[in-house]
């Protein structure tokens, strides 16, 4: 028998309404698996016992009553440590807010609670959602349930980790330069960032306010859907947030690809990409090809400027959004004897580990007088070019793909005192973060060290729809069926 | 073109209290972040606006109507210092 924490959400939510299992049985599968695998993988900063435990409760007991809140009631779901979570501790993986316990919740973590999801607790991050491997957490980097001596990449690598092992059904991330779509990749599961504002990013702690967006991890592409369905839509909390009727995405996952237009892009195909992972994305292309789709080569050329154009942009914005943690109103306070300046400066010192210092140091600079128009004045102009190349590119293709990731998952300590070989991680994702639009990546093969790798799919702004009609497709032509070995162990299976 | 930067003057910027080895590091890895940065001022810009949001948005707008607040005591018992039901600071001026 497969063990429940194994099950696809779509699966779960059969079985708790034909009284197969309960959400208590599920949780206990999750917490099962969480308390065989965390040891080696540290996903998890906080495992929610109680709370998740009378989330369950609650479930169940609506389902006995006939109630029902939709697909998610009774699924346990995993949380990445920047949404907050009132009365759950919620750090962002930094020191500085150690201990802090969010009053309010996120609006995306209100909304799964009022869908009766089981909330099983924070995931591990790089601070503040900076990194690409998860390993810039102040509390101890999460490790690659394909290999335990690989990153899981970042930064919401305890998310995409959760998913993988088993020790979540679902999770959600933030997606700023790729921090969804590259832990996805490196760990075998479909991640996807929606359109920039379709989630409310109210109770989010903010790293770049203009490229931010939270977005779901799951094993299919239909839970995906399901998870995104449960937090999209407009927030009058956030002033970023669309504000128009959200139609529901399951129709599009059953109506194949004839005649859609894809467009493999030339620079994110060409050097820097292992040829391994190349080869993967050219099998699948080749395969969307033979189901009808229409497949042609396009150019961003702006695309190879997009990475130094969001290395000014990002650290600009965090910048200013991390002023806040200065020691006064919550957070880490320095000891150290003088003025509130020194106090604050000392804080922020002592709090802050050093990728974040390095950013706002860099964003301060970048927005400093006699600096400002030079790089970050013209960071935002190469952002228009970059736009304008999706916009030319959309008049001939209905989406782009593109490997997610240049390469699959490097070993621990490789990249980590190399900050700008980290920095080119991300390179095939931050195009879809500066133009706003929707992008998803999709399990599609191993390399030779059968490590995952992930295929990236991106459509114009709102154009989620076709998105998950090409992903459905890659997802039932590939039929990926490989899985993490710690999810797969002896140990771990009954 | 190599990139010269006051380190000092930005972490002083940043309110970050920083040594000077760190201040020396930091300077080093930015220089090189920024040489690569650089690369944006080749491009011809000339004529392009910039984008400062990724989706054409103008102001959202609400009635401006009392709703719930938060009771004073879930973020003031999160603070590090606290007095009267305000926030608490050391002294503002110097010596």
């Amino acid at each position: 028998m497969t063990d429940l924490a194994d099950l696809t959400i779509a699966r779960a939510a059969s079985g708790l309404r034909t009284g197969e299992f309960t959400a208590a049985d599920l949780l206990e599968a999750v917490m099962r698996r969480a308390t065989m695998t965390e040891a080696q993988l540290h996903a998890y900063l906080t495992l929610d016992h109680e709370g998740a435990a009378t989330a369950a409760e609650e479930a169940d007991r609506a389902f006995a009553a006939g109630q029902d809140h939709g697909l998610l009631q009774g699924i346990p779901i995993a949380l990445k440590d920047n949404m907050c979570t009132r009365g759950v501790e919620t750090t962002a993986s930094s020191k500085i807010l150690s201990g802090w316990v969010p009053p309010y919740d996120a609006t995306a973590v209100a909304r799964l609670r009022a869908a009766g999801a089981v909330i099983t607790g924070k995931t591990n991050m790089d601070e503040f959602a900076m990194g690409s491997s998860t390993e810039n957490s102040a509390f101890g980097e999460t490790r690659n349930p394909w290999d335990t001596d690989r990153v899981p990449g970042g930064s919401s690598g305890g998310s995409a980790v959760a998913v993988a092992a088993g020790s979540a059904f679902g999770a959600f991330g933030s997606d700023t330069g790729g921090s969804i779509r590259q832990p996805a990749a490196l760990t075998g599961v479909v991640g996807m960032k929606p359109t920039y504002g379709l989630v409310s990013r109210y109770g989010l702690i903010a790293f770049a306010s203009s490229l931010d967006q939270i977005g779901p991890f799951a094993r299919t592409v239909e839970d995906v859907v399901l998870l995104l369905e449960a937090v999209a839509g407009f927030d009058a909390l956030d002033s970023t947030s669309i504000d128009e009727p959200t139609p529901g995405f399951g129709d599009a996952l059953r109506t194949g690809v004839e005649g859609v237009r894809v467009g493999v892009v030339t620079e994110l195909m060409g050097e820097g990409i292992d040829p391994e992972v190349r080869a993967a994305v050219q099998a699948t292309v080749d395969r969307l090809a033979d189901a009808g789709a229409a497949v042609g080569e396009v150019s961003l050329p702006s695309s190879e400027h997009a990475l130094s154009a969001y290395y000014l942009i990002a650290p600009a914005e965090c910048s200013s959004n991390l002023a806040r943690f200065d020691g006064v109103r919550y957070g880490h306070r320095s000891s150290i004897e003088g003025t509130t300046e020194d106090m604050m400066s000392h804080s922020r010192a002592e709090g802050f580990g050093p990728e974040v210092i390095r950013r706002i140091l860099l964003g301060t600079y970048a927005l400093s007088a006699g600096y400002y128009d030079a790089f970050y004045g013209q960071a935002q102009k190469v952002r228009t070019l970059v736009r304008r190349d999706f916009e030319e590119a959309y008049a001939d293709y209905d989406v782009l793909v593109s490997p997610t990731s240049p390469t699959t998952a490097f070993p621990v300590g490789e990249r980590a005192q190399d900050p700008l070989a980290m920095y080119l991680s991300d390179v095939c994702t931050i195009p879809s973060n500066l133009s706003g639009d929707p992008s998803i990546s999709v399990p599609v093969g191993v390399d030779a060290d059968g490590l995952p790798v992930g295929f990236q799919i991106m459509a114009p702004a709102l154009g989620e729809q076709v998105l998950f009609q090409v992903a459905a497709e890659v997802e039932r032509l590939v039929d990926f069926q490989d899985r993490a070995r710690l999810a797969t162990s002896d140990e771990v299976k009954p | 073109m190599p990139v010269d930067i006051d380190i000092a003057k930005v972490a002083k910027l940043a309110r970050i209290a920083l040594t000077d080895d760190e201040l020396d590091q930091y300077g080093h890895q930015l220089e090189d972040i920024l040489e690569h940065a650089e690369r944006v001022q080749a491009l011809p810009t000339e004529g392009i606006e910039p984008t400062s949001h990724p989706m054409p948005m103008v102001n959202g707008f609400r009635r401006d109507e009392v709703g719930e607040c938060l009771d004073p005591d879930s973020f003031l018992s999160q603070a590090p210092d606290t007095r009267d039901g305000q926030f608490r600071v050391p002294r503002i001026l110097g010596e």
